[in-house]
């Protein structure tokens, strides 16, 4: 129960950050990534915030035992670079800069009630889906690792 | 430049930082949305609870956003439709392919100097602006 209210108080405070932060108005995203426009660095203030905080996290959690209310943290991840990865991550960047949402504010922006979110969150479930979809057809053609496709975990 | 919010935007960025150490100190969660999104779709076995219940959360504060705070929601641009489920198709399929979004990547695999998550992340900042300046720059914004 104290995990389950955690998570939803961490939720909660995700999305208050997103919105203060501007990340909620896909002009501000666009506004970053338009490097030969108008540049508007603010996202960049948003990662270095986060970043700094988390990074004292992270070195408090090597210290600990556990975390306070589980039994382990997370196993440290994969190193290595693969095709997957550098491709999953060039093609969330072509539609992060198509509609200036990404997965966190997408959800949030919900709450208002606009339809464009809408269809984007319900078009990125559709996106999840068919990459199961084609994860599943790798897996089946060559079981062994390096199949572009295959599920991994990570972070 | 325009619009700029250095204030505002680190504020923002502190609470987002929080949030995601809280996650990991409590709970030793990775506050990854794409993952915990994608996660309560295809739920697995006693690890769905804790995302459902982050996502609940995050809706809860759109839904305080949209009281004390509607400016948030205000796009800035116009984008046709069928140009929103174009981009959420491909950050839906990108982020599973490469295990990641801006929180899980950006935030939480950059703080403790991932090599994939700094490759992940310089990737779709690049292609994103890639993106824009196609848009904004070859097309003229006129989507």
């Amino acid at each position: 129960m104290k995990a389950l209210l955690t998570s939803f108080v961490s939720g909660t405070v995700f999305a208050l950050g997103l919105g203060i932060s501007g990340m909620t108005r896909p002009i501000k995203v666009i506004g970053f990534l338009d490097f030969f426009g108008n540049w508007d660095p603010s996202l960049a203030l948003v990662m270095i915030g986060a970043i700094v905080v988390y990074f004292v996290a992270y070195r408090c959690s090597r210290k600990m035992v556990s975390p306070v209310l589980a039994a382990e943290f997370p196993v440290p991840a994969r190193s290595d670079l693969d095709l997957r990865l550098i491709l999953g991550a060039a093609i969330f960047g072509a539609g992060w800069g198509l509609g200036g949402f990404c997965p966190g504010p997408a959800i949030t922006a919900l709450a208002s009630g606009a339809a464009p979110v809408a269809v984007f969150v319900l078009a990125m479930a559709a996106g999840i889906y068919l990459h199961g979809r084609f994860a599943m057809i790798e897996t089946f053609k060559s079981p062994s690792r390096g199949t572009i496709l295959a599920p991994a975990s990570d972070a | 430049m325009h619009d700029f919010t250095p204030v505002a935007s680190l504020i923002g960025g502190i609470l987002i930082g929080l949030s995601a150490s809280a996650m990991l100190l409590l709970q030793g969660k990775i506050a990854g949305i794409s993952g915990i999104f994608a996660g309560v779709l295809r739920p697995a076995m006693g690890d769905t609870l804790w995302k459902a219940a982050f996502l609940t959360g995050l809706f809860s504060g759109g839904l305080l956003l949209r009281t004390f705070l509607p400016g948030a929601f205000d796009f800035g641009v116009a984008r046709p439709f069928g140009v929103f489920a174009m981009a959420g198709l491909l950050v839906g399929f990108g982020t599973r392919l490469g295990n990641g979004c801006t929180s899980g990547h950006g935030v939480c695999g950059v703080s403790r100097f991932s090599a994939r998550s700094i490759v992940a992340t310089a990737t779709f900042i690049a292609t994103g602006a890639l993106t824009v300046f196609i848009i904004n720059h070859v097309l003229g914004a006129s989507l």
